[in-house]
C-alpha cells in the first residue's frame, strides 16, 4: 500500500521547479471542480432545474443577492446551482468519453502495432482520416447522428466526443508498441512459447501505456471545451435534462445586450478554470513523468574540504 | 602496421608531467544524496606515456575521464586540482577551457557512430575541427593535414568526402581517433574505445593506440574494463575501485606482483586462454552514496584485517615503484595493536552479488 | 557436402541441422522498390550442417555478422529457415506450424545476452519465471509457485522469498541473469541455447554464472549451444567448437584440437587477437587487414580471403580486392596520390563483385605503370597470383581473375576446416 502512495507521490516529491508548481496548481483547481461535481446535491443551494423554493418563484434575471449568489437567469434558474451541477455534467461526460477512448483506442493500437500488415494499414488509414477532420465539425456530425439514435443523453454526447479523440490514443499506443515489440523481453516471451495474446496482454500492455494518463488529462481539457461548444450550439444536452455550461452561455448571449452580466460570466469562468486546471495537470504530469523532460530535484552536493595533501609523487620513470 | 615493442617509449628521461592530478573528486547530485563517483584520485602522466585506467562498471573511471575534460552533467561538482603544463584546468574560465579542449585536450568516445554528425562529410568534420582552433589555414592546408592523419590511421584518401555511415565500425573508430588527434593535442582521454568493436578490429585499434606515442607524442589516458588491453597498450596502469585508485604502477610490475587484493582478485577472475579454474569476487561494488568505512574493498576482501574496517588506508609507495593503498602493505606504525587480526566478515550471498 | 563430424557415434543426435540457410530480404530504397528490383539478401546462415549429441556443449564462435546468433535462434524456431532442416526428436522445426512449435518450446530454451533487456520490467521475478509454466498450461498459481521456487533455488537465488516479489530494476546484473536462466530451465528443457550469456556482466561475476551453467548441465542433463565471440570462455566451457564467419562454419572440431592446432587462418587470427593480461605477450603482428565485409554482398570465393594473411591464388580474387589494394597503396605515406588519382579515376564501380575489373581512365600504358608500381611495392601480395590476364581496354585496363568456388568443409586431422590450404583427407563419401 505504501508503495502505491509513494509511486503516486513521486511526481510531486521528486521534481522541482515549474513542472511541480504546474502540477500542484492544476490538481488544486481540478480538485475543486471534482468536489463540486461529486457533492453537487449537497453543495448546490438549489436543483439545476428548480425555478422556485418554498412556493416562492425565483426572480427572472435577478441580480446576485444573498439568496442567489450568482443571480438567476431568464428561465428562473439559480446560476450558482447551475454552475455547480454543470461541473457534474461536464465531468460525467468527459470521464465517460475518455473511458470509451481508452477501452477502444488502446487495444486497437496494441493489436495494430503488434501484427502490422494490412490490418495495421487499414486502421491507420481510418484513424488518420478521423484525425484529419476538423475535430469540432466531426463532433457536431456525430452529435447529430447519436442524439437521433440515443436521444439527448450524456451517453450520446460522450460518444460523439470519443470519436474525435480515439485516433490519438490509437496512434500513441501503436507507435510505442512498434518499438516495444522489438525488445528482447518480447523475444524471450516468444521463446518460452507465449501466444500472441499473452504477449500483448502481459508483456506489451504495461509497457506501452505510459503516455495514456497525460493524453487523458489533456484530452479532458479539450473535451470540456468541445462539450461547451456543442452545448452553445444547442446540440446535445437540453437545459432541463442536465445543467450544461455551454448551453447556459448560449442563453446568456441575449442577456448581455440588456446589461445582464452574471448569467454569462460565471459559466464562462467555470469553463476557463476547469480547462486551465486540467491542462496544468496534463502538462505538469508530462514534465514530471517523461524521463527526458524531467528535472529532478537534485540534492545539492556539498563537498567537505580536502584532507591534508597527499604526499607528492615522484616523476614516473 | 607492425610495431616493435623493444623500442622504449620516451618516458625514460625524467620530464615535467603533462598532467598532474591531485585529490580529484567528482560527486553527482541525485535525489538520494551525493554519489561520490570519484573520491580523491591522484596521478601523473608523462609526455608520450599511456596510462591505463582499469576497473569494473561503477568504479568511476568514465566519470574521471569526463571530469578531466569538463564534460559533466548538471548537478555534478568537481574538486581538486589538475595541472596541465603547470596550469590548473579546473580553475579555468569556461571560455578558456573551451579553447583548450580539442587543441590540447582530446577525447575519444566509445560509440563512434553517435558522435559523428551523419549529415556532414568527413571533410566537413575536419574542416570544422581545425578551423575552430586554427582559423587562418586555407582549405587545401586543412585537407593536407586531414589526409596525413587519416593515412596514419589507415584510412585511404579516397574516403575523404564520404559520410560517416559509409564507414564500417572499426573505420569509424579510427576516424574518431583521427579527428581527436588532428590538432596534435598533448593529452587524450580514450573512454572504452574498443568495447563496441569485434575482437580482430579491437586488436587493430589497440595497435593504433600503441603507435600513438611514437607518431604523435601524445599522452593517453586509456579507460577500459579489459585488463588484457591494458597489458598490451599501456605503459602504466591505475586500478580503480569505488572511486579511488587502489594501485598504480608500471604495467609489467603491477600485473606480475599485484600488491592490492582487489588487483589480485581482478586478475584472477579474468578468463583468458590459460585459465584453469573459474574464479570470481564475492559481493558487489559498494553504494557510492555511502561507501563503507575504512578501506572500501574490505567487505569483499579475502585478506581483510580489523584495521581495514575502521581506518582509511594510507597511500604509499609500493615495492617496485608506483602507489598502493592497502593496510597489508603498510605503514606498520599506523596500525593499532589488534588491528592485524583477521576481520570477522559478514558472509556474502547471492543477494549481494554484482 | 560435408559429412557429420563424428560418424562413429553410438548415441544418436539430439538435434541435427542439415544444410540450413536463413536468408533475410533487404527492403531497398524507394526507387528500387518502384522498379521492382530486389535490393539484396543477407545470408545470415548459409548452408550449415551440425549435429548435437546429448550432454555435449557446442560452442558457436564468431564476430558480428557471423550468423551465430541467427543460428542459435533457428534452434528455437524464432527465425524462419529459408532452406534446409532442423531435426529435433524426429520433427523438423523448419516446417512446423506455429502452434506445434510453441509446444516444442519446453524442449529447447534460450538464455539471452543482455540481462537488462531480457526481463519484462513490469513483471516480478515470480511472474516472469512462472509465465513459462503458465503458457504451457499450468493454471494453478500454487503449482506455478512451487515450480518457480524450485527453479530459483537451482540457480542459486536463495533465500527464494527475498527474490520472488522483486522487479528487474531492483536486481543486479548477475542476479538478473540468474533469473533469465531460471526462466529457461523451469520447463525442464533438453537443449539450452546460450547467446553470449556473460558478455554483459562484470568480470568478477562472469565466472560465477559460467560455473552455474556447468553445474546445471550435470544436474539436469542439459545439452548446450554456447554462442560467443570470446574464445577464452569457449575454451573453458565447450566440448566442441565451431568457428563461424559470414554465415558459414569455417572450422569445427574438439576444443583441445582447435586450440592446440588451429588450422583456418581466421581461427588463428582470433586466437592471436585475444588480449591477454600477461604483459610479456607481444601485440600480434600478422593481424588480418580490413573488417568483416557486408553480409549482403559477401566476397566471391572464400569469404575470408580479402583479409587472410595466408591467401593464395585459389582463394577466389575479385574486383573489390583490386580496389582495396589500390586504396591501400594510396594510404602509404610516400604514395603519389594527387598524380595517380586522375589516371586511375573512380573506383566506386569496382564494388560490383566480378572476376573482371576495368580500371583507369588515363591511358592503358599509364595505368599499367601504376599497377606495376603497386606490385613492386609488395611482391608477396597474393592478389597478383590470382590474376590470369591484364588486357588493354579503352583508356584503361581490364584485370581478369581466376574464379573459384567457396571452399567446402573438409577433414584435416581431427577437425573439419573450410580452407583450400588443407587438402581433403576424408575417406567418407561426401554428399553432393
Amino acid at each position: 500500500m505504501r508503495g502505491i502512495f509513494r509511486t503516486l507521490a513521486r511526481p510531486f516529491t521528486e521534481t522541482a521547479g515549474l513542472a511541480r508548481w504546474m502540477l500542484v496548481a492544476g490538481v488544486i483547481l481540478t480538485g475543486f471542480f471534482v468536489v463540486c461535481a461529486v457533492f453537487a446535491p449537497w453543495v448546490a443551494p438549489y436543483g439545476f432545474a428548480q425555478s422556485s423554493a418554498h412556493g416562492v418563484q425565483f426572480p427572472k434575471l435577478g441580480h446576485p443577492s444573498s439568496d442567489h449568489w450568482f443571480g438567476t437567469d431568464r428561465l428562473f434558474f439559480d446560476v450558482l446551482s447551475r454552475v455547480i451541477w454543470g461541473a457534474r455534467t461536464a465531468l460525467e461526460v468527459v470521464i465517460l468519453s475518455i473511458f470509451v477512448c481508452v477501452v477502444l483506442g488502446v487495444p486497437l493500437g496494441i493489436v495494430s502495432g503488434f501484427y502490422g500488415g494490412w490490418l495495421d494499414r487499414i486502421l491507420v488509414l481510418v484513424m488518420d482520416a478521423l484525425y484529419a477532420f476538423p475535430s469540432f465539425l466531426l463532433a457536431i456530425v456525430f452529435s447529430f447522428l447519436l442524439t437521433n439514435l440515443l436521444g439527448g443523453t450524456v451517453l450520446a454526447v460522450s460518444l460523439s466526443l470519443s470519436v474525435i479523440y480515439i485516433p490519438q490514443y490509437f496512434r500513441v499506443v501503436r507507435n510505442t508498441t512498434l518499438s516495444a515489440k522489438e525488445a528482447t523481453y518480447v523475444e524471450a516471451a516468444r521463446a518460452i512459447g507465449a501466444s500472441d495474446f499473452a504477449i500483448m496482454r502481459r508483456y506489451l500492455f504495461g509497457n506501452v501505456i505510459q503516455s495514456v494518463p497525460v493524453l487523458g488529462t489533456l484530452n479532458a481539457a479539450d473535451a470540456i471545451l468541445t462539450l461547451a461548444g456543442l452545448g452553445f450550439l444547442g446540440l446535445g444536452i437540453q437545459s432541463t435534462d442536465a445543467a450544461e455550461w455551454g448551453h447556459d452561455l448560449n442563453r446568456a448571449l441575449a442577456d448581455a445586450g440588456g446589461g445582464v452580466w452574471w448569467t454569462g460570466l460565471y459559466p464562462g469562468l467555470a469553463i476557463v478554470l476547469l480547462v486551465t486546471g486540467l491542462t496544468l495537470v496534463g502538462e505538469g504530469l508530462n514534465e514530471t513523468l517523461n524521463p527526458t523532460l524531467r528535472r529532478r530535484r537534485l540534492l545539492p552536493v556539498i563537498m567537505p574540504p580536502r584532507e591534508s595533501a597527499t604526499p607528492q609523487h615522484e616523476e614516473p620513470s | 602496421m607492425t610495431i616493435d615493442l623493444t623500442d622504449q617509449p620516451v618516458t625514460s628521461l625524467p620530464q615535467e608531467p603533462v598532467i598532474s592530478a591531485r585529490d580529484v573528486r567528482v560527486w553527482y547530485g541525485t535525489t538520494r544524496g551525493a554519489i561520490r563517483a570519484v573520491d580523491g584520485v591522484s596521478f601523473d602522466l608523462a609526455p608520450g606515456e599511456t596510462l591505463g585506467l582499469v576497473g569494473e562498471s561503477g568504479c568511476g573511471k568514465s566519470t574521471l575521464g569526463r571530469g578531466l575534460m569538463g564534460l559533466l552533467p548538471d548537478g555534478a561538482k568537481r574538486d581538486g586540482e589538475v595541472l596541465f603544463r603547470g596550469q590548473d584546468i579546473f580553475k579555468l574560465s569556461p571560455k578558456a577551457a573551451y579553447r583548450l579542449r580539442g587543441a590540447e585536450l582530446g577525447m575519444i568516445f566509445q560509440e563512434p557512430l553517435t558522435r559523428l554528425n551523419p549529415l556532414m562529410r568527413i571533410s566537413q568534420h575536419f574542416e570544422e575541427t581545425i578551423k575552430q582552433h586554427e582559423p587562418r589555414l586555407s582549405k587545401d592546408e586543412i585537407r593536407d593535414r586531414a589526409l596525413e592523419v587519416l593515412r596514419l590511421m589507415g584510412i585511404p584518401p579516397t574516403r575523404y568526402r564520404s559520410y560517416p555511415h559509409e564507414f564500417s565500425g572499426g573505420m569509424r573508430q579510427r576516424l574518431m581517433i583521427a579527428l581527436a588527434l588532428v590538432l596534435r593535442p598533448a593529452f587524450v582521454v580514450a573512454d572504452e574505445p574498443t568495447t563496441a568493436l569485434d575482437v580482430l578490429v579491437e586488436a587493430q585499434i589497440v595497435q593504433i593506440l600503441n603507435d600513438l606515442r611514437r607518431n604523435f607524442q601524445t599522452s593517453l589516458l586509456l579507460i577500459t574494463h579489459n585488463v588484457g588491453i591494458v597489458a598490451e597498450a599501456c605503459d602504466r596502469v591505475a586500478v580503480m575501485y569505488a572511486g579511488r585508485i587502489v594501485e598504480q604502477g608500471k604495467v609489467a610490475d603491477v600485473f606480475k606482483n599485484p600488491q592490492h587484493p582487489y588487483t589480485r582478485e581482478l586478475l584472477r577472475s579474468t578468463i583468458s586462454l590459460s585459465t584453469t579454474g573459474l574464479h570470481y569476487i564475492e559481493g558487489a561494488p559498494p553504494d557510492l552514496v555511502d561507501p563503507p568505512d575504512g578501506c572500501r574493498f574490505h567487505p569483499r576482501c579475502p585478506e581483510a584485517m580489523n584495521v581495514c574496517a575502521s581506518k582509511n588506508p594510507v597511500n604509499l609507495e609500493r615495492p617496485g615503484g608506483g602507489r598502493v593503498e592497502c593496510w597489508l602493505v603498510g605503514p606498520e606504525d599506523e596500525i593499532p595493536a589488534d588491528g592485524k587480526q583477521p576481520l570477522k566478515q559478514q558472509e556474502l550471498t547471492v543477494a549481494d552479488e554484482a | 557436402m560435408p559429412t557429420k563430424p563424428d560418424t562413429s557415434s553410438e548415441t544418436s543426435s539430439l538435434v541435427e541441422v542439415r544444410d540450413l540457410s536463413v536468408h533475410f530480404e533487404l527492403r531497398g530504397g524507394t526507387l528500387a522498390r518502384l522498379f521492382g528490383r530486389d535490393s539484396g539478401t543477407i545470408k545470415a546462415v548459409d548452408g550449415v550442417n551440425l549435429a548435437l549429441r546429448p550432454g555435449e556443449v557446442v560452442g558457436l564462435v564468431g564476430e558480428s555478422g557471423s550468423g551465430k546468433s541467427t543460428l542459435g535462434r533457428a534452434f528455437l524456431g524464432l527465425v524462419p529457415a529459408t532452406h534446409g532442416s532442423i531435426h529435433l526428436r524426429d520433427q523438423d522445426l523448419a516446417t512446423l506450424s506455429r502452434r506445434k512449435l510453441r509446444k516444442l518450446r519446453s524442449v529447447v530454451q534460450m538464455v539471452f545476452q543482455d540481462p537488462n533487456a531480457a526481463l519484462n520490467p513490469s513483471m516480478t521475478v515470480e511472474e516472469a519465471v512462472g509465465d513459462a509454466l503458465r503458457v504451457h498450461g499450468m493454471k494453478s498459481a500454487r503449482d506455478r509457485r512451487a515450480g518457480v521456487v524450485e527453479a530459483l533455488e537451482r540457480v542459486g537465488l536463495s533465500p527464494v522469498e527475498l527474490f520472488l516479489s522483486k522487479y528487474p530494476r531492483d536486481l543486479s546484473g548477475g542476479q538478473k541473469q540468474r533469473v533469465v536462466i531460471a526462466r529457461a530451465i523451469v520447463l525442464n528443457p533438453e537443449l539450452l541455447v546460450a547467446d553470449e550469456p556473460v558478455s554483459m556482466l562484470d568480470m568478477s561475476v562472469r565466472a560465477k554464472i559460467l560455473q552455474l551453467m556447468l553445474d546445471l548441465k550435470t544436474d539436469l542433463g542439459l545439452t548446450y549451444v554456447y554462442i560467443t565471440h570470446d574464445l577464452a570462455t569457449a575454451k573453458y566451457f565447450c566440448d566442441r567448437i565451431a568457428i563461424m564467419y559470414l554465415g558459414r562454419i569455417v572450422e569445427i572440431g574438439p576444443t583441445e584440437e582447435i586450440f592446440a592446432h588451429p588450422r583456418h587462418p581466421y581461427t588463428k587470427a582470433l586466437l592471436a587477437a585475444i588480449p591477454d593480461a600477461d604483459p610479456d605477450r607481444m601485440v600480434p603482428r600478422d593481424l588480418p587487414r580490413g573488417e568483416i565485409p557486408d553480409a549482403a554482398d559477401p566476397p566471391l570465393g572464400c569469404a575470408f580471403h580479402p583479409r587472410c594473411p595466408e591467401a593464395i591464388a585459389a582463394c577466389g580474387w575479385e574486383s573489390r580486392d583490386l580496389r582495396a589494394l589500390v586504396e591501400e597503396h594510396w594510404t602509404r605515406a610516400d604514395a603519389a596520390y594527387d598524380e595517380e588519382r586522375p589516371v586511375i579515376g573512380d573506383l566506386e564501380h569496382l564494388d560490383a563483385p566480378s572476376t573482371s575489373a576495368t580500371i583507369g581512365t588515363g591511358g592503358s600504358a599509364a595505368v599499367r605503370a601504376i599497377l606495376d608500381r603497386i606490385k613492386d611495392e609488395d611482391t608477396s601480395e597474393p592478389l597478383w597470383s590470382g590474376v590470369t590476364s591484364i588486357e588493354d581496354s579503352g583508356s584503361g585496363v581490364t584485370v581478369h581473375f581466376e574464379p573459384a568456388p567457396p571452399p567446402a568443409l573438409r577433414r584435416s586431422g581431427g577437425v573439419e576446416v573450410a580452407c583450400v590450404l588443407y587438402p581433403d583427407e576424408g575417406t567418407d563419401h561426401s554428399r553432393s
